[in-house]
């Protein structure tokens, strides 16, 4: 152990030690802990149990790490259709922390923390931010929402753990964070790639050139982002970015982080379990081929995820990292398999769109969601068709229905959007279906 | 006494208010009286044309949402204190004017003014006791 750390002095923690499990002992310890994570969902979760009586297997079937591939998936509707508490394999009298994500229609998702798996998700951000050369010492701002999305507790407890000072800003106001990382010295941001590119446009308004602050790293994430970003945000501010991963459902931020060599996302296998299928037949795929990315808790106790469907299109990289660590790696996350939508680090799905829409009209009226980036912040549009139904020669009327589409929406997608009544059949329809999406965000 | 306004949704944007305006002057439709009532996204193009059942078909026919509203126009003199005598008639009543608009003769010395009132029945009572004078549709599309 001693050598381990010694070889990595600058960007290792005591934590990190698991990062180099010499590969036979990682699978071994990998088998054991899916043994257990599986006995346990079999016990405690009835769906989980009535799957596996489904296609005849019990936990004894699992002898080894390939016999995975048997188990059956759980999906995002598993955890919308057992809302709230239908997954839970601890008693609420062992659950410490509820976090919630968007659902796919009006009910957010649900997911449930023993204070071990809190204790371990700390583990893994720590491990997480060390790889990002970051220690005892440094001043780390979160700027991810805190509260029920995991972004913000999550990396907080992460970054104590560390043994950093935390200035837990959550998101928003602007000015402020500029404030603070300069007054503070802050030297690590944690929050979404687009926030702070909002923070670096903000910044030189206000006369704050950020290559001149101590700031030294950014640990982004929470939404999708490409190299070209990258170079762009380390070229404005003198930093070194890193792309974190991580899902509510699996345990939040952390489920896998680039170290500094940036080839790549090392998740945290020893409690992740990654497989790569065919997205549309769930077929296994192997390492070096692109397909969906499927996550088994390894360790989880409050809520196991069997094989959980990520719908996150990645691959294994396949080869070692020069970092050493023995854990595989992602590739960059560019894309998903179905229509959920990231905007300011929040999931969206259309479907909760057309909920709001639903609740407030009866009827489903035309519409179309137009995303853009304005500063860096993505911004949400959905424009609406006025049918006859809705039409009213007042103002006050149409300015009435503009005010509870909009606060409809704001409470069924959990952010800010902007409502755009619009002319009928100004909607561009393509075989008479109307696209329901125009993504113009560039990164 | 009513009258049959139409009203059409419009974006705030350059040129949308051509299309309808193209499609009544094909049709020989005339406008007698257009409002537009404005906010920063969308507007209300209010008018009162002299076929209004046949105008209504043809802009449905083209994909507008149209609404027909029943409104009151009101003959005034054109002078100082025409509208205040208007709207003193209907102090005190309770009666709301959802909203209103203006417009003179080129030819005669009266100004008309388009009232939508939430009951209309009431207002034409109140009106014609304060011997208003309210135009019946023929009235004034003839003028």
């Amino acid at each position: 152990m001693t050598a381990i750390l010694e070889s990595c002095a600058t960007d290792c923690h005591p934590a990190s030690v698991p990062d180099y499990t010499p590969l036979a002992e990682l699978r071994n310890l990998q088998l054991m802990r899916l043994k257990a994570v599986v006995a346990r969902a079999w016990q405690h979760v009835k769906l989980f149990r009535s799957r596996m009586d489904e296609l005849g297997i019990t936990p004894d079937d699992i002898r080894s790490l390939a016999d995975i591939s048997r188990l059956p998936f759980t999906k995002k509707s598993d955890l919308r259709d057992t809302y709230p508490f239908g997954l839970f394999a601890s008693p609420m009298k062992d659950v410490v922390r509820l976090h919630g994500s968007s659902g796919t229609t009006g009910k957010p998702i649900v997911v449930a923390y023993t204070q071990q798996d809190v204790d371990v998700w700390s583990s893994v951000l720590v491990r997480a931010f060390a790889g990002c050369g970051l220690h005892r010492g440094d001043i780390i701002q979160i700027a991810y929402g805190y509260g029920l999305f995991t972004g913000g507790l999550g990396a907080h407890y992460g970054a104590e753990a560390l043994g950093a000072a935390v200035v837990p800003t959550s998101a928003g106001h602007a000015d402020r964070q500029i404030m603070l990382m300069k007054d503070f010295g802050v030297t690590a941001m944690c929050c979404t790639p687009t926030y702070f590119l909002h923070l670096i446009e903000r910044a030189a308004e206000l006369g704050v050139d950020m290559k001149d602050l101590p700031l030294r790293a950014g640990v982004f994430g929470a939404e999708p982002w490409t190299d070209s970003m990258r170079r762009h945000i380390e070229k404005m501010s003198s930093i070194e970015a890193f792309d974190i991963y991580g899902l509510s459902e699996i345990i939040g931020p952390g489920v896998g982080c680039e170290c500094r060599h940036h080839q790549g996302l090392h998740i945290f296998e020893d409690h992740f379990y990654p497989e790569i299928v065919d997205p549309e037949t769930g077929a296994p795929l192997p390492d070096g081929s692109e397909g969906e990315l499927v996550l088994t808790t390894l360790s989880k106790q409050a809520m196991p995820m069997i094989r959980y469907r990520t719908r996150d299109i990645t691959m294994i990289m396949p080869g070692t990292c020069a970092c050493g660590r023995t854990l595989r790696r992602i590739g960059r996350i560019g894309r998903r398999s179905d229509d959920m939508l990231i905007i300011r680090g929040v999931n969206v799905f259309p479907s909760q769109v057309e909920t709001a829409l639903l609740e407030v009209e009866g009827t489903l009226p035309h519409y179309q969601i137009l995303l853009t980036r304005e500063h860096g912040l993505d911004r949400m549009e959905v424009q609406v068709e006025v049918t006859p139904q809705m039409f009213n020669d007042k103002i006050g009327a149409l300015q009435g229905l503009h005010d509870k589409l909009q606060s409809a929406l704001d409470h069924v997608l959990g952010i800010r959007v902007q409502v755009a009544l619009v002319e009928a059949y100004s909607i561009e329809r393509s075989q008479g279906k109307a696209k329901r999406v125009i993504d113009r965000r560039t990164s | 006494m009513k009258i049959q306004q139409i009203s059409l949704f419009a974006e705030n944007k350059p040129g949308h208010i051509s299309a309808p305006a193209r499609l009544l002057a094909q049709q020989g439709i005339d406008i007698r009286a257009l409002y537009l009532a404005d906010t920063q996204q969308y507007g209300i193009v209010r008018m009162i044309v002299t076929d209004w059942q046949k105008a209504a078909a043809l802009f449905e026919a083209h994909g507008f949402v149209v609404k027909v509203t029943e409104v009151l126009a009101v003959e005034v003199p054109d002078r100082p204190g025409g509208l205040a005598d208007v709207l003193g008639a209907l102090d005190g009543t309770g009666i709301n004017i959802e909203y209103m608009y203006a417009f003179p003769y080129v030819r005669g010395n009266e100004a008309i003014l388009i009232f939508r009132f939430a009951d209309p029945d009431v207002a034409i009572e109140r009106l014609q006791a304060a011997g208003i004078n309210l135009l019946a549709s023929e009235e004034l599309l003839k003028k």
